[in-house]
């Protein structure tokens, strides 16, 4: 578990450095830069040696064992993966999941990029309506769920009333299996919204206003606007967007834990939640931890086929 | 613009005025969606119980019960969650400012053998999500040596569990509190740094004196950031407390959730007290909230 943290300050690099390159600062100058270098990053470097990449490793370790925490882990090579695939409720976690990550993350991309471009208009009450948007991604995922879970109360909730406003026959949300996943997938957007939106005006930022003016003066309409200038240049912002919410759709956990602990019929089970169940509530570690290395490499590959099909590099 | 005429110009405005009215509508019956939610939390938070069960019932409530909020607090230990939550969150926070500044500086301004390895390990450590580690975290953060009645090699005892110690360690490090300090300390200028050691200053007093003075608007972003964070954290602690000793409010609300879950007015009560602190955060530091997310694209 050796940390990249070394000693470095007389190492050879420093010294060929030193004389070379920074010969004029004098080599006891660089070798003390060195030295604090490697102290002010040491604190960080440890921590997460011990928190980071160890962990990392040992998933993969533990996921090749049966292991619970009080007894000793035994070898079990490749079973807990061979089970794994053999599992229903694996099979329908990962469908759940992928069903959540789909249905969620072209809303936070459509969504977050329409509202950043009408909040990058000159509006009245602009920095309020931003802040209204933003306001849901505030509080905790813990309090969002609650909120909702109220709201969804076929009884006693705001929705149903809601309905009953417009006609229209009350719902069991949460309670009905084909409603439930959607019912906890609108809760995510309304909460993540705000911060994809944020994202993006930041990104139309930084867009430099020649490009518009130079489009003004060849009579370009908005949605020639929008096509030859704002969305090329907007694209790593969008790539961005998209990747980082489908790495945190992909650990949905605590809405569907709160809301539904899974249910209807596991119609909201997440793998996220499978891992947790494995692992600290039938202590099966090993299996568990194969659960996430499985997660990884979907996740992963997520990653990678976003990287092939979306990413481009923008040409002026 | 100066080929179009007045007649072109107003023809223009008229042809805008339709879509623009109703883009500024959705906008705001959206804004309405964004933030009914909150206003159904706080109106039910003061419905006596009895008000729930009418069907269909009525947003305001008939009679304003402030007793809610004194009940919702003695139904559970909230002050002490609420204690927990705090003590759990600055001293996160407070840590992650120091690390974070430390190392963005170092990484930088300062040169050194293998800081461009390091830093890509830092970048990757951002890439793994916790999910993925949370079980050997959790015999990592048990087997802490020394700690919770364990040995030397962290056997016998529980270690971290139930304390703040393993509420926190585990995320201390941030790739995200780094990288965010790097790019700050990066767009200073060197001359900062020669005149300071033309005048013999040494690199921590550098560091100490010159930069981090300057650097009070990108630490108070990530302050923030980590605040909210940790306040909300509810998976990692949900995994190391095992009793009520250090147990923080968002755990002590979803507890509360499954054993009394009918009790609207109680949890509509409660969850306001536990974000009324983050929503009060926002509104006065929200332009630290909008210039971190445009400074890194991260949150």
């Amino acid at each position: 578990m050796a940390a990249p943290v070394h000693k470095g300050a007389t190492s050879p690099l420093v010294r060929a450095r030193a004389s070379g390159r920074h010969a004029v600062r004098g080599a006891g100058l660089a070798r003390r830069e060195a030295t604090w270098g490697l102290i002010f990053i040491a604190p960080a470097m440890l921590l997460f040696a011990a928190f980071s990449l160890y962990p990392v490793l040992w998933t993969l370790g533990i996921s090749l064992t049966y292991y619970s925490i009080a007894v000793a882990p035994k070898w079990a090579a490749l079973d807990n993966y061979r089970v794994l695939l053999r599992d229903p409720l694996f099979w329908k976690a990962l469908r759940n999941t992928v069903v959540f990550v789909v249905g969620t993350v072209p809303a936070h991309i459509v969504l977050g990029l329409g509202l950043a471009l009408l909040l990058n208009l000159p509006l009245r009450g602009r920095a309020l309506l931003r802040s209204s948007y933003y306001l849901p991604g505030v509080v905790s995922a813990v309090a969002a769920s609650l909120i909702w879970l109220s709201i969804y109360n076929p009884q006693a909730g705001l929705l149903n009333d809601v309905l009953g406003w417009f006609h229209l026959p009350p719902q069991l949300w949460l309670q009905d299996p084909d409603q439930a996943m959607p019912a906890i997938m609108a809760l995510s957007v309304w909460q993540g919204l705000g911060g994809a939106m944020l994202i993006f005006l930041a990104g139309l930022q930084g867009i430099p206003q020649l490009y518009y003016d130079a489009a003004a003066i060849d009579g370009a309409n908005g949605w020639a606007r929008f096509r030859h200038i704002t969305w090329p240049l907007l694209f790593p912002t969008t790539f961005f967007v998209l990747v980082t919410s489908c790495i945190g759709a992909f650990q949905v956990f605590q809405q569907p834990w709160i809301m539904t602990q899974g249910g209807p019929l596991n119609r909201t089970l997440t793998l996220v939640m499978s891992i947790y169940l494995n692992g600290f509530q039938y202590g099966r570690m090993g299996y568990a931890s194969a659960l996430a290395v499985v997660l990884f490499v979907v996740i992963l590959g997520f990653s990678l086929v976003n990287l092939r099909l979306f990413n481009r590099d923008v040409e002026y | 613009m100066a080929a179009l005429t007045l007649p072109a110009l107003r023809r223009r405005r008229l042809v805008w005025a339709l879509p623009a009215t109703l883009a500024y509508l959705a906008l705001l019956l959206g804004a309405v969606v964004a933030l009914a939610p909150f206003l159904w939390m706080l109106l039910a938070s003061f419905k006596p119980i009895t008000e729930f069960a009418q069907y269909p019932n009525d947003l305001l409530p008939h009679v304003w019960r402030w007793g809610n909020y004194a009940d919702a607090m003695q139904s559970f230990p909230f002050a002490a969650d609420f204690l927990h939550s705090l003590i759990m969150s600055v001293s996160q926070t407070v840590a992650t400012v120091i690390v974070s500044a430390l190392a963005g500086y170092s990484f930088a301004r300062l040169r050194f053998p293998f800081r461009r390895a390091c830093f890509i390990f830092v970048l990757a450590t951002m890439m793994i999500p916790f999910q993925i580690t949370m079980v050997p975290l959790f015999i990592i953060v048990r087997a802490a040596p020394l700690a919770g009645g364990n040995d030397l090699f962290g056997h016998g005892g529980t270690g971290w569990l139930n304390t703040y110690a393993g509420l926190v360690a585990p995320w201390i490090a941030s790739g995200f509190g780094i990288f965010l300090c790097r790019q700050f300390f990066q767009t200073l200028p060197k001359e900062l740094e020669d005149a300071a050691r033309l005048d013999g200053a040494g690199e921590a007093g550098i560091f100490w004196r010159v930069f981090l003075p300057l650097a009070g608007p990108v630490l108070a972003v990530l302050g923030i950031f980590t605040f909210q964070g940790a306040w909300n954290s509810f998976v990692w602690p949900l995994i190391v407390t095992t009793n009520n000793k250090v147990q923080p409010l968002q755990l002590g609300l979803a507890a509360f959730n499954q054993e009394y879950g009918s009790r609207f007015d109680l949890l509509m009560a409660g969850t306001v007290v536990a974000s009324v602190p983050l929503i009060v955060g926002f509104l006065a530091a929200q332009r630290y909230f909008v210039r971190g997310i445009a400074l890194t694209g991260l949150r």
